[in-house]
């Protein structure tokens, strides 16, 4: 194999499967309709779907008859205006019988006509404001929607999808439904009305000349489907090697520092250039044929317009057809083709929709977290007596992930978590404010089953410190005063205070005015660490969890928060995970997690006397991953 | 703009061929309607039958012109698009290639990475277009006005009235709306903030039990995006209503005088019939010919875009100084009061990411490091603690020109860095970065990256010292292992060891780790260690670390702080006599050091036990 063979079989490997994404913008047809292929195949409910799509937009039933009225008089109105032209001609501008025109009579005939214009262009307006309404307040309604059912659903949910996914749920599904919404509704059934009403008045003007568009319409459309099948052949391989060299962009470019630390931008270049070849193959095919849709169907219209002009022609000829009705005809046989083309453009995004529809709908129709029972417990006030009995636990139920835990918690005790990763330390924490439930046996806090408690007084008395400080947009005012909504500013800024906190913040541009953007990203990850602390410093809960809350900040600095720390876990039940072993030292008890069991458990000076694991992580005989 | 000729200049044929051949489908639009007049004025009117048969397929042949030169121009201009926006792809990727690590930071990689890709398809499907309708819609006016003035000059008049109406009612509309449309687009990205950021901080709303107030802060935004979006829709609905209006008054105008003319006399049926088409072609184009200005005044930040990377000067290149055939031979290091401030970054625009103003380059905000000058011998091993932006990575990056420092000298070999090339330099000074990252490809692929020609043993005996050989042959197909990109499917300090392999392949003159084990454990960083004192004797070390035992065993630590060297010694030196290294040693002595004591005094203890 020569090196080229090799980096493009190496290149095949990596990216051969990768298929980019339909970019937005009037794509060709071929595009067009290979998105749809792929949409409607993905469609698994789609009545269903159509059904609750339905529901939101008859909400406001009202101005969707309205606007069903308004459609109806505007398609009549130009359909009549477009069948004057006739009367006007064979009766006023040139009379069949061959007499000199009227212009009296058609000053009365033309303001109708204008008359019957302005109502179709006013009717038409009305239309389409109140379906844009009705379009934003169902999409409105669909977000709030989509929102109250993620704020309910378990944090399961969102350890199991991507954050992108759900966005996208959120901005591309939206969009989509959006656009069906507000104008594919109406414009497809204005479109079948206009065809309808159309094929008619043909009929109607000359049953004959009708006879022959039908005939020749098919061919055209047997025309456009040919090439529109080939195009989406290599419109789907443009595809496939786009997003083959998009991914290799994307994976390059970001790793581009280490390219440079080794040299490797000419290999880098060489690899390019293969997957950029490639596309320009692909790319040159797709555009090419799915290009050709246009000149094909325009001329297949145009072979539509020439067979009616001289068939018309010839029976004007033959059997006394009229001039005015030949001239409306042949109108007619343009505008025949209009209709169906933009069902079949309505088509895809009506494909679109319908798959975004139901991704949205999937997210709402996940399990919620349960709701509380009426008579759900509620403590008052919490102690923060934790007992673990018995507790077995798996994410999925063949795989366990924690068994037969037993521990105990008295009211103010500190217990510590230590293990490797993937021992099942955060999942111990995980259950006790229920974000998961547990398999088998029970946990209780002041004697009760966590599940019995009220769900949102559970999680109320339980505060969490994670290892990612979380910020909002917002002041640090604001920002902790999450952990409780009714606190004073005076108790806010003793939260601080107790958090070592209060220091810093008061030398921030604004003190605690000061916005927070981003997630923090003016702070330092000790500033925000801190802040984190404050909030739950300032929720008086009486349960804590720190999930490896100072891991990521040097030490110096976590020698800083340690006061902070400390002030925070006083007369708090206090569960803390950590990785760094110094943090746990001064626990009541410190339990030893080795794939998902209890090894070993006791305080810091029994566990080194036990020469066990503990001493053997403490001494860095042992490896933690 | 000049700098795109050259990639229309290499498909010339095909950039002035494409509209040329689309010009045949006008000529077959425009002569078609004509043809018909014909049908009903002479044919229809003369009773002729054979003359209709004639001008039928006189049509025909019009039609088959039509679909030749549109089947040709479609080609053309496919042929076009796709070789200017590969040929542009390709430039603008070899110029990345170029970027210095301040111009990489500069554009941000994310950011590069949509110019290359969304950039450069939103610009072929605008060439694309463009070529096929640049002429189209222009063509189809003229050339209706044109057919429209033969027939009836007079009638031709009431275009006079309507196009203007027309032109104006569509810049009208587009000058309202667009500014709403920006605000709807802002009211969009507050909503998608806003979910994105209660998606993240999904475990703290729950915990806190503040989904309600989420939920207030969501409707907040709903409603505001709904009220905006409405306003922008509003204006653009009414677009629709008011073309329909202008057009129909028009074709009733010239019904009303042509069909006068017509009662007088003076203008024939068919004329009246082909006028009213013709009419509807010109005012039709002229709405196509605005919406392909629009699709290209968004293409238009698109080319900047990339003008703005095919502009950029890489800032590192080789110096008129260099030597092309230096290499690094024996890795001695020193820096000579060297200064350092960080290359200023271009302020962008939010939305588009378009510099404001393009700076001319300089340098920005303070001293990361200032007046440093130490010197390394080659072979030793040297330790850098410091705290977290003290510039200890700073400091590193500037010895294999990453970054180039703003005063003093760096020499490698007794020789200014300057001096070498940059291939020759890099190859010499191999450095495992911080945030460091593996490609999608086998274990093999990745660690050949520091030596294609590397044997399998080699593969594996780098590997071995970087103490990544256990853990890839218990891997499935072990050297050949799939690694996904970014390297996702290894933990954290499997990646780090075969990033250490990946450099130590290159068989270094000088090694820099840039705290490049923090995700391994003590005892097989420790491991680590043995295998670089044996492996790698000759070679020079600089060890960045979080830990005090990853360098405390160094020839020399260098301690740091806020971008000055505080002290140089070795571990015993420094706990004599420097005070922040003793900070940093106290603040990890629970981890690693009083761990150690506590065993020492156990062993001790044991002695004792045993000598009794």
């Amino acid at each position: 194999m020569t090196r080229h063979e090799m980096l493009e079989a190496s290149l095949q490997k990596r990216y051969g499967n990768r298929v980019a994404a339909v970019q937005g913008g009037p794509g060709t047809r071929g595009a067009r309709e290979a998105a749809e292929r792929n949409a409607a195949k993905g469609l698994k409910n789609r009545g269903a779907t159509i059904k609750r799509l339905m529901k939101y937009v008859f909400l406001e039933k009202k101005r969707m008859v309205v606007a069903v009225i308004c459609t109806l008089l505007t398609t009549g109105c130009t359909l009549a205006t477009s069948y004057m032209l006739r009367p006007i001609i064979n009766k006023y501008i040139a009379p069949v019988d061959g007499s000199r025109g009227d212009a009296k009579g058609l000053v009365g005939a033309l303001s109708i006509m204008l008359l019957l214009y302005m109502l179709s262009a006013m009717f038409m307006y009305i239309q389409s404001r109140l379906l844009t309404r009705v379009g934003q307040n169902s999409l409105r309604r669909m977000r709030t929607d989509l929102n109250d059912a993620l704020q309910k659903l378990p944090i399961k949910y969102y350890d199991t999808h991507s954050r992108g996914d759900i966005m996208s749920r959120f901005t591309n599904d939206i969009d989509n439904v959006g656009q069906m919404l507000s104008s594919t509704i109406i414009s497809a059934f204005s479109a079948v009305l206009t065809l309808i009403g159309t094929l008619a008045l043909m009929i109607y003007t000359n049953w004959i000349l009708t006879i022959v568009i039908l005939l020749l319409v098919p061919l055209s459309i047997f025309a456009v489907a040919k090439v529109s099948k080939a195009s989406a052949k290599f419109f789907k391989l443009q595809q496939s090697s786009l997003g083959a060299l998009n991914g290799y962009i994307e994976e390059s470019v970001t790793g581009q520092k280490v390219i440079k630390v080794f040299n490797h931008e000419e290999t880098a270049v060489e690899e390019f250039e293969i997957l950029n070849g490639k596309l320009r193959e692909n790319q040159m095919k797709a555009q090419f044929f799915g290009g050709l849709m246009g000149p094909v169907s325009n001329a297949s219209n145009q072979v539509v317009y020439v067979g009616a002009s001289v068939v018309a022609g010839l029976l004007c000829v033959l059997r006394g057809f009229d001039i005015g009705g030949m001239t409306v005809f042949l109108n007619y046989s343009r505008q025949f083709g209009r209709p169906i083309n933009e069902l079949a453009t309505q088509m895809t995004s009506v494909f679109s929709a319908l798959a975004g529809a139901e991704r949205v709908f999937a997210v709402m129709d996940e399990q919620p977290e349960p709701a509380d029972d009426p008579d759900a417990y509620i403590p008052n006030p919490m102690k923060g007596d934790v007992e673990f009995s018995h507790v077995y636990f798996g994410y999925v139920p063949e795989k366990t992930v924690l068994k037969d835990i037993n521990l105990y918690a008295h009211p103010g005790q500190k217990i510590a978590f230590v293990g490797s990763t993937g021992a099942g330390k955060t999942t111990v924490t995980n259950l006790l404010n229920r974000f998961y439930d547990i398999s088998e046996g029970t946990i209780t806090i002041d004697g009760v089953d966590i599940r019995h408690y009220s769900l949102s007084e559970l999680r109320k008395n339980i505060a969490v410190v994670l290892q990612d400080t979380h910020l909002f947009t917002g002041t640090v005012m604001e920002n902790i005063r999450y952990g409780r909504l009714d606190a004073t500013d005076e108790e806010v800024k003793q939260a601080a205070r107790s958090a070592s906190a209060d220091s810093f913040i008061r030398r921030l541009p604004k003190g605690y005015d000061t916005m927070i953007e981003g997630d923090g990203a003016n702070l330092s990850q000790g500033q925000r660490q801190l802040l984190n602390i404050a909030r739950a410093a300032v929720s008086k809960a009486p349960v804590l969890v720190l999930d490896e809350a100072t891991s990521s900040v040097d030490t110096r600095t976590e020698k800083h928060i340690e006061k902070g720390m400390d002030a925070l876990m006083k007369n708090r039940t206090t569960f803390v995970i950590a990785h760094r072993l110094s943090t746990v030292r001064d626990s009541n008890a410190i339990m030893v997690l080795e794939k998902g069991e209890i090894i070993e458990r006791g305080t810091h000076d029994d566990l080194l006397e036990q020469k066990g694991r503990y001493y053997e992580l403490y001494t860095g005989k042992a490896e933690l991953t | 703009m000049s700098r795109y000729s050259k990639y229309i200049k290499k498909y010339k044929v095909a950039f002035i061929l494409a509209p040329i051949f689309m010009l045949s489908e006008v000529f077959g639009e425009i002569w078609l309607p004509k043809l018909m007049s014909l049908i009903i004025n002479n044919g229809v009117a003369n009773h002729d039958i054979g003359y209709i048969l004639k001008i039928g397929l006189v049509m025909i042949a019009a039609v088959l012109l039509m679909i030749t030169g549109g089947t040709l121009g479609n080609y053309f201009a496919a042929k076009a698009s796709v070789g200017f926006s590969a040929d542009l792809r390709e430039d603008l990727y070899k110029k990345v290639q170029t970027f210095s690590f301040a111009n990489i930071d500069d554009f941000s990689t994310g950011s590069l990475v949509t110019r290359l890709t969304n950039d450069v398809q939103q610009i072929a499907l605008v060439i694309n277009m463009g070529l096929k309708m640049t002429l189209r819609s222009p063509g189809m006016m003229i050339g209706g006005i044109i057919m429209a003035v033969s027939i009836n000059r007079s009638l031709a008049v009431i275009l006079l009235v309507s196009m203007p109406v027309l032109i104006i009612t569509i810049a009208l509309v587009l000058k309202i709306s667009f500014p709403r449309f920006q605000r709807m687009q802002t009211a969009v990205d507050a909503l998608n903030n806003g979910v994105k950021e209660s998606l993240t901080n999904v475990r703290v709303i729950k915990s806190f039990v503040r989904d309600d107030f989420e939920d207030i802060k969501f409707a907040e935004k709903n409603d505001a995006l709904r009220q905006k979006a409405l306003d922008a829709m509003n204006m653009v609905i009414a677009v629709m209503p008011i073309m329909m209006i202008i057009m129909n008054l028009t074709s009733v105008a010239v019904v009303w005088f042509g069909g006068n003319q017509v009662i007088d006399g003076k203008m024939q049926v068919g004329d009246l019939t082909a006028f009213i088409t013709y009419i509807t072609q010109i005012l039709a184009s002229l709405m196509m010919f605005a919406m392909i200005f629009l699709q290209a005044a968004r293409s238009v930040v698109s080319l900047k875009r990339t003008s703005e990377v095919l502009d950029t000067i890489p800032d590192i290149t080789e110096t008129e100084s260099c030597d092309y055939d230096r290499k690094v031979m024996s890795g001695s290091i020193e820096f000579r009061n060297v200064s350092f401030i960080y290359p200023k970054k271009n302020e962008r625009d939010a939305e588009t990411g378009v510099a404001v103003k393009r700076e001319a380059a300089g340098t920005d905000g303070d001293e990361v490091l200032s007046d440093i000058s130490f010197k390394i011998n080659s072979g030793e091993t040297i330790g850098i603690l410091g705290s977290t932006g003290c510039g200890k990575t700073t400091l590193v990056q500037l010895i294999p020109r990453l970054f180039d420092v703003t005063d003093g000298e760096i020499l490698v070999d007794g020789k200014n860095v300057k001096d070498y090339s940059l291939k020759n330099l890099r190859d010499g000074v191999s450095m495992v970065l911080q945030n460091n990252t593996l490609f999608s490809g086998t274990v093999a692929e990745n660690l050949r990256w520091g030596n294609e020609e590397a044997t399998d043993e080699e593969v594996k005996e780098a590997a071995d010292s970087a103490q990544a050989d256990g853990f890839v042959s218990s891997f499935k197909g072990e050297y050949e292992y799939m690694i996904e990109q970014g390297g996702s499917n290894v933990s954290g300090g499997q990646k780090q060891r075969l990033c250490i392999a990946r450099a130590l392949l290159k068989k270094p003159k000088i090694l820099i780790l840039d705290d490049s084990t923090s995700a391994v454990d003590t005892a097989t960083e420790g491991r680590i260690r043995e295998a670089f004192a044996t492996a790698l004797k000759d070679t020079t070390k600089l060890i960045i670390a979080q830990r005090i035992g990853s360098v405390r065993d160094a020839d020399r630590i260098i301690v740091m702080d806020d971008g000055k060297i505080v002290d140089i010694g070795n571990h015993k030196q420094l706990m004599r006599r420097c005070e922040e290294y003793r900070e940093i040693y106290y603040s990890q002595m629970d981890a690693d050091s009083e761990a150690e004591y506590a065993a020492v005094q156990n062993e001790l203890k044991n002695d004792k036990e045993v000598s009794k």
